[in-house]
């Protein structure tokens, strides 16, 4: 039987249904792909802290493109990599809005990595939601800034070999060094603890520039499993086995400190 | 005397057969079907809906969120 | 302020953003444009609005791609190496129909060139120098007045056709000086701007965008863009003409090129020449009715530039047979010399002077 939004019996407690500021569509996204996921966390977080009608999000270039398909708020699109300065307009123009980004591994750590920068070191008082799921999924799987060591993808069929290719690039870490942004934390979808993790991370963020906080980032690792090569289920094994031992999870920046 | 039962429903046209539900229920109240839905996908179904203990795995996990669950309120004789 | 005062080109360009209602600027340090920035910097903040020196010219036209997504007035402004870096973050706000101002102050090119003042832009401003099927709308002033007159209605501009607008100026005319008189009325009337992205407050959400995967889709939007530019060269062509109405030899200029071929025009009347100039003040859409019309009176033409010939090009096809066609132009950062633009015109002058350019 299909319900999308069944009527409640009079006494039944709802544990956990479709939060309202996820549009009730069937997503594009591969079975397993972390992107539905993450979008619904954040849906949940627009509901909890009551924000959906004042929220702008910035979903550029990457399989969240369509973000404005599924998050029932305002949504502007961004030139690849672009995303951290189209927010930077948005909420500079309007302050009083809650402005985030949703960004992969190319968009946020390649093309755009100046942008991640400065926007962070400016302190600017957005939300930015990192998925990294170490390839380039919309594209076809390429190698990320994030993709492992000796990882297998379509432009290191090989595997990532660290002498001509580089080595994965830590994100939270590398923007630890600056002393503006307020949060920087990372996350992962490895289970319904990192979820639960995820979901508590970003209510983090979005509330601390509901006060004007300022700059918060949350890293999310995110399965990938047709570009990872994996079944769904395995790719939520390699999140745990691979990609946390490089991506160590946790809080790096609290308060606006570091967190030693 | 009341006691608590759980209700997990999943949208059969949501699903995608990922099965992170399935992977993540400690009790077994989950399986994927025989059956396909119109977009080729073998969903899953509940199999053993009086072991659910109403954790939330399933629905936190769900990347479609397909799952809905409720807890229920019903007397016993 | 006084209402009449001695101000460079650049800071002219600011001053009237400022009055005209800009509410965001955001910049990255380029010569011969550096003036602008700075004035931007200091004023801004001054009357409450937004400065943002950011990262690149990259970052800064996808800054003010944010502030115009919130229906807010919002300008950019470099030079030509920056502008070429700005073309994506141009492509995407023709196509998602949003108005915004952007400044070229050209400069010697191509590559890094030099910091002297050019006009080699011109292909890239009006022929579009980000991919697809669009246009900006193109000012060309040519005085410290025209500098701070055409930012306001470029402001204007931008929000009656929701198009970004261009103003092509040269380094001399940003760091030139001359009296000025300030623009004393209240900003231009902002339109509504229901498309904006406000917060989705009793209204369903807007999304701006320019991915349309279906093609008939995107398509149609290609369609509606051409309607506009249709509209807009109907309405918008503008330009200045000085002793056209019995030249005998018609200069074409635009910017600095024009205010050379003027004195050159005078020099030429003076010598019993009758010499006339047109003056080109939006560059997209081109004059070309009225100078095809002109062409049909005159014995020939001289087109004026900082360049190795772009805008001649536009010329020769509104001109087409109608007339000789000879030009003289500079490139690297050299300016024309009135005495030059003389000999050319004299040369046209003369009963059997060719001097079309093939």
């Amino acid at each position: 039987m299909s319900t999308s939004r069944s009527r409640p019996k009079k006494a039944d407690r709802i544990i956990y249904r479709r939060p309202l500021s996820l549009v009730d569509r069937p997503t594009h996204f591969c079975p397993g792909c972390g992107h539905g996921t993450a979008h619904k966390l954040i849906a949940e977080t627009l509901d909890i802290l009551k924000i959906r009608e004042k929220t702008i999000g910035v979903a550029p270039v990457g399989c969240a493109v369509m973000a404005y398909h599924y998050l029932n708020c305002d949504i502007s699109e961004a030139a690849h990599g672009r995303t951290p300065a189209v927010a930077t307009g948005i909420k500079r123009c309007q302050p009083d809005r809650i402005v985030f980004s949703y960004q992969g591994d190319g968009d946020l750590a390649a093309i755009g990595m100046a942008e991640t920068i400065h926007a962070a070191n400016r302190g600017e008082n957005i939300t930015v939601v990192f998925v990294n799921n170490s390839v380039y999924g919309m594209t076809g799987g390429q190698m990320a800034p994030t993709t492992l060591n000796g990882q297998k993808t379509a432009t290191s069929p090989c595997g990532r070999d660290s002498r001509s290719m580089g080595t994965p690039i830590r994100i939270c870490e590398l923007l630890n060094t600056l002393e503006s942004p307020w949060h920087i934390e990372r996350v992962a979808l490895d289970g319904p603890a990192g979820i639960r993790k995820a979901r508590k991370a970003l209510l983090t963020a979005f509330k601390g520039q509901m006060e004007g906080k300022g700059y918060s980032l949350i890293e999310i690792l995110s399965p990938c499993p047709v570009h990872m090569r994996l079944t769904p289920r395995e790719a939520v094994r390699f999140i745990k086995e691979g990609m946390i031992p490089a991506f160590p999870l946790g809080v790096f920046r609290k308060e606006g400190k570091p967190v030693t | 005397m009341k006691a608590k039962t759980y209700s997990v429903r999943i949208d059969r046209n949501r699903c995608k057969g990922c099965e992170l539900c399935i992977s993540v229920c400690p009790r077994q109240v989950l399986e994927l079907s025989e059956d396909i839905n119109p977009r080729g996908y073998h969903f899953t179904r509940v199999a053993n809906p009086s072991n659910c203990i109403g954790c939330s795995n399933c629905s936190d996990m769900c990347p479609d969120t397909a799952i809905e669950l409720r807890e229920e309120m019903t007397r016993h004789a | 302020m006084r209402n009449r005062v001695l101000m460079n080109g650049n800071d002219a360009i600011g001053e009237g953003a400022i009055r005209a209602g800009c509410h965001a600027y955001f910049g990255y340090p380029i010569t011969p444009q550096n003036e602008l920035t700075a004035y931007m910097a200091k004023y801004m903040p001054e009357h409450g609005r937004v400065f943002i020196q950011a990262e690149s010219e990259v970052a800064a036209i996808n800054m003010v791609f944010g502030a115009v997504v919130t229906g807010k007035r919002a300008m950019t402004s470099s030079s030509s190496p920056g502008i070429s870096l700005k073309q994506e973050g141009l492509s995407y706000l023709a196509a998602a129909e949003l108005p915004a101002v952007i400044v070229n102050v050209q400069r010697g090119g191509p590559g890094l060139g030099n910091i002297a003042p050019s006009q080699a832009d011109y292909f890239q401003a009006t022929k579009g120098g980000g991919h697809g099927d669009y246009h900006l709308i193109v000012l060309a002033p040519n005085s410290v007045q025209e500098m701070h007159d055409f930012t306001i209605n470029a402001f204007a501009l931008a929000d009656r056709y929701r198009n970004p607008v261009m103003i092509l100026t040269d380094g001399r005319l940003g760091q030139m000086m001359e009296p000025l008189v300030l623009y004393k009325g209240p900003p231009p009337k902002s339109p509504p701007k229901p498309w904006s992205l406000t917060g989705a407050r009793n209204r369903k959400p807007n999304h701006i965008r320019s991915l349309l995967l279906d093609v008939d889709a995107l398509e149609e939007r290609n369609l509606i863009l051409q309607a506009k530019y249709k509209t807009i060269l109907n309405e918008l062509v503008g330009f200045d003409e000085y002793l056209t109405q019995d030249a005998q030899v018609l200069a074409i200029a635009y910017g600095s090129s024009a205010r050379i071929a003027k004195g050159a025009v005078d020099q030429a009347r003076a010598k019993g020449i009758k010499a006339g100039l047109l003056r080109p003040i939006t560059l997209w859409p081109f004059p070309r009715a009225r100078i095809r019309q002109l062409a049909a009176k005159v014995k020939g033409i001289l087109v004026v530039e900082m360049s190795a010939g772009q805008m001649l090009e536009d010329v020769q096809l509104a001109v087409g047979e109608r007339s000789p066609i000879a030009f003289e132009g500079r490139m690297g950062g050299a300016v024309p010399e009135a005495s030059a633009v003389l000999t050319a015109l004299q040369h046209l002058n003369k009963p059997t002077g060719k001097g079309a350019r093939s």
